[in-house]
C-alpha cells in the first residue's frame, strides 16, 4: 500500500508541479500585483515546460495512479504535452494583446490571467489522465472554471462578459447532463471506475447504461463542441480575448478529444457497436455544419470558431473507425490541428492598425496582403493546411481518419466528411482571396507593420510545421500516437 | 414502503425542471443559475439514492465532490454576472444578445 502511494505520487508528479506553481504563483500576485505579471508568465511557462518534462520522462507503462483512480500511460502523455505546449503558447502571446486594451495602450498585463492557464492545465492533465468517473469530473470542472474566467477576462468589454456568461451558463448545462449521465452510470454498474464499468456494460446492456451512455456523450461533445450542441463555439469565440479564444481552440479541445477517445474505449469498450453511431452523427453534423456555417462568417475569430468544429468532426471521423488505427488517427490529427490553429490564431494577433486596435473584419483585410506579405503567406499556409490540400502537412491527418474509416467499412462516412473538406476549402480560399487580391477600401485600416520578435518566431515555427517540412516528423509522430492508441487497447 | 426507484424519479423530474429553466426561462439570469443548481441537486439525489441501494460509499463521495464543484461555480456564475451587469445595465436573457446567435 506504501509503496503504491509513492509510486502514484511520482507518476502523477506533472499535476503536483502545477498544482504547486498555480498555488505560488497566486501568491506572488496576491503580493505584488500585475506590476509583476511579467515575472509570473515567465514563472508559469517554466511551470508547464517542466511538467512537460516530467510527463515524458514518466515511464510509458507507468501505469495506475491511487488505485485506478488515473492513469499514466503513453496515450495520457501524448495528451499531456499537446495541452501543455498549447497552454504555454497561449500564456506567451498574451501581454501584447491586454496591453493594448488597457487605456492608453501601455497598461499592463494582470497577473491572473497566466495562474489561470495553468489551474486549466492541471484540470486537463487529470482529465486526460482519469480512468474514473471522479477524476474525470474534477479534471473537468478544474478546466471549465478556469475557462469561464478567462473568457470574461477584458472585464470592461461587455463582448468578453457576454462571451463568459454564454460559456457559463451552457457549460454548466453540459456539466451536469454529463454528470447525470455519471450518476446512472455509477447507478447501473456499482462502480465509477472505466474499467467495471466496461466490465457491467460487457454483461448486459440494458435502460439505465444506456441512458448513461447517451448523457455522458452527449455532455462529451458539448465539450469538444461537436454540433448539435456547438451552439456557444461561435459566440464564446467572438467573444473572449483573442489569446484566450487561441487557447480555446487548442488545449482544452484536445483534452476533451482525448477524454472522449479514452471514455469511448476504456469504459464503453465493449458497446462500441452502439456508441459507434453516435460518434458517426456527430462527426458528420459537425464537418457538415462547420463548412456550411462558416461560408456566411465576415469575422475572422467566428470563422475559425466554425473550422474548429469542422475539423472535430474530422478527428471524430478516426474516432468512428472504432479501432486502434483509428485511434491513432484521431490523436495525430488533433496534434497537428493544435499546431495549425495556434498559428492561425497567432497571425489574426498580429492584425492591429497603426493606433494598435485589432482588425477582425474579414472584409477590412483587403490588401492586406501588399502591407504585411511574409504575414499573410504565413496565414495562407495554416488555411491552405486546416483545408488539407495536400502538399501541406494538415493533409496527412485528414488522410489518416479517412483511410481508418474506410478500413472499419465506413466508405459513406469517409466520403461525406471529404465532400465537407471540399466545401471548407472554399471559406479558406476566400480569405486569402480577399487579402491578396481585393483592393483595399475606404475603410481599410492603416496596418501596424511592425512585428513582434517572439511572437513572430512562433508563427514561423509553427507554419514550418505545417510546410512540407512537417513531414520530417511523420515517423516520429506515427510511433508515439501509435503508442498512445496501443496504450488503450490492451 | 419508498424504494430506488421513487428516488430516481424525483432525481429526473428536477433534472427535467432544470434543463426546461434553462431554455424556456426568457426573464433573468439569475433564474438560469437556480436552474444549474436544481440540475446538480438532482444528481446529488440519484447518486445518494444509489449509493444507499447498493451499499456501497463511493456514490456518497461523488457527490461531496459535485456539492464543492457547485459552490465553486455559482460563485464564478454570478461574479460573471455583475461585471456583465456592470457593463451593460440589465440581466434579461433577451438583452443577451450582443453577439447573433
Amino acid at each position: 500500500m506504501n509503496h503504491d502511494f509513492a509510486s502514484s505520487l511520482t507518476l502523477i508528479a506533472p499535476e503536483l508541479v502545477l498544482t504547486g506553481a498555480g498555488l505560488i504563483l497566486l501568491v506572488w500576485a496576491a503580493f505584488f500585483g500585475d506590476r509583476h505579471a511579467t515575472g509570473i508568465s515567465i514563472a508559469a511557462v517554466a511551470a508547464l515546460a517542466a511538467a512537460a518534462a516530467l510527463t515524458s520522462l514518466a515511464p510509458a507503462d507507468g501505469g495506475d495512479i491511487f488505485a485506478g483512480l488515473a492513469s499514466s500511460d503513453a496515450f495520457s502523455t501524448f495528451a499531456h504535452v499537446l495541452i501543455y505546449f498549447a497552454a504555454a503558447v497561449a500564456i506567451i502571446i498574451a501581454p501584447r494583446f491586454f496591453r493594448a486594451h488597457t487605456p492608453g495602450g501601455h497598461g499592463l498585463m494582470r497577473a491572473e490571467y497566466p495562474i489561470l492557464i495553468v489551474f486549466a492545465a492541471l484540470g486537463m492533465g487529470l482529465m486526460v489522465s482519469a480512468t474514473d468517473l471522479m477524476t474525470l469530473y474534477v479534471g473537468l470542472e478544474m478546466n471549465s472554471l478556469a475557462a469561464y474566467v478567462l473568457a470574461s477576462f477584458i472585464r470592461t468589454d461587455t463582448r468578453s462578459a457576454e462571451a463568459g456568461l454564454k460559456y457559463f451558463v451552457l457549460g454548466a448545462l453540459a456539466s451536469g447532463i454529463l454528470l447525470y449521465g455519471m450518476s446512472l452510470l455509477y447507478g447501473f454498474s456499482g462502480t465509477t471506475g472505466f474499467a467495471g464499468i466496461a466490465a457491467a456494460m460487457d454483461a448486459d446492456f440494458s435502460g439505465g447504461l444506456v441512458f448513461g451512455l447517451v448523457f455522458v456523450l452527449a455532455g462529451l461533445a458539448f465539450k469538444i463542441s461537436a454540433v448539435p450542441f456547438h451552439m456557444w463555439t461561435p459566440d464564446v469565440y467572438e467573444g473572449a480575448p483573442t489569446p484566450v479564444t487561441a487557447f480555446f481552440a487548442s488545449a482544452p479541445k484536445v483534452a476533451a478529444m482525448a477524454l472522449t477517445v479514452r471514455v469511448c474505449i476504456e469504459a464503453f469498450g465493449p458497446t462500441t457497436f452502439d456508441w459507434q453511431q453516435i460518434v458517426i452523427f456527430l462527426a458528420l453534423a459537425s464537418t457538415i455544419l462547420g463548412a456550411v456555417g462558416a461560408i456566411g462568417q465576415r469575422n475572422i475569430k467566428r470563422l475559425l470558431a466554425y473550422s474548429s468544429i469542422n475539423n472535430v468532426g474530422f478527428a471524430l471521423v478516426g474516432l468512428a473507425a472504432g479501432s486502434q488505427a483509428g485511434v491513432a488517427a484521431t490523436m495525430s490529427y488533433m496534434a497537428v490541428y493544435v499546431v495549425m490553429t495556434l498559428g492561425s490564431f497567432l497571425c489574426v494577433l498580429q492584425l492591429r492598425d497603426a493606433n494598435g486596435a485589432y482588425v477582425e473584419d474579414i472584409a477590412r483585410m483587403a490588401g492586406l496582403g501588399k502591407a504585411r506579405p511574409g504575414l499573410v503567406a504565413a496565414l495562407a499556409i495554416f488555411m491552405f493546411s486546416l483545408a488539407g490540400i495536400p502538399p501541406l502537412f494538415g493533409f496527412w491527418p485528414k488522410f489518416l481518419v479517412f483511410d481508418a474509416a474506410v478500413r472499419a467499412d465506413l466508405l459513406p462516412l469517409a466520403a461525406i466528411a471529404a465532400v465537407s473538406s471540399v466545401i471548407s476549402a472554399f471559406y479558406y480560399l476566400k480569405v486569402i482571396k480577399t487579402m491578396y487580391f481585393d483592393e483595399a477600401g475606404d475603410d481599410a485600416p492603416d496596418w501596424d507593420r511592425a512585428s513582434h520578435p517572439v511572437e513572430s518566431g512562433l508563427i514561423g515555427f509553427t507554419a514550418a510545421i505545417v510546410s512540407p517540412l512537417g513531414y520530417l516528423a511523420i515517423p516520429a509522430l506515427a510511433f508515439v500516437s501509435g503508442n498512445a492508441a496501443l496504450a488503450l487497447f490492451p | 414502503m419508498i424504494g430506488l426507484t421513487h428516488y430516481l424519479v424525483v432525481g429526473a423530474i428536477l433534472f427535467v425542471l432544470g434543463v426546461l429553466g434553462i431554455f424556456i426561462n426568457r426573464k433573468n439570469v439569475i433564474i438560469i443559475l437556480m436552474a444549474i443548481e436544481l440540475i446538480l441537486l438532482a444528481v446529488n439525489i440519484n447518486l445518494v439514492a444509489f449509493s444507499a441501494y447498493l451499499g456501497d460509499l463511493v456514490g456518497q463521495v461523488f457527490s461531496m465532490f459535485v456539492l464543492t464543484v457547485a459552490a465553486g461555480e455559482a460563485a464564478i456564475g454570478l461574479a460573471i454576472l455583475v461585471i456583465y451587469f456592470r457593463g451593460r445595465g440589465t440581466i434579461a436573457v433577451d438583452d443577451v444578445n450582443r453577439m447573433k446567435g
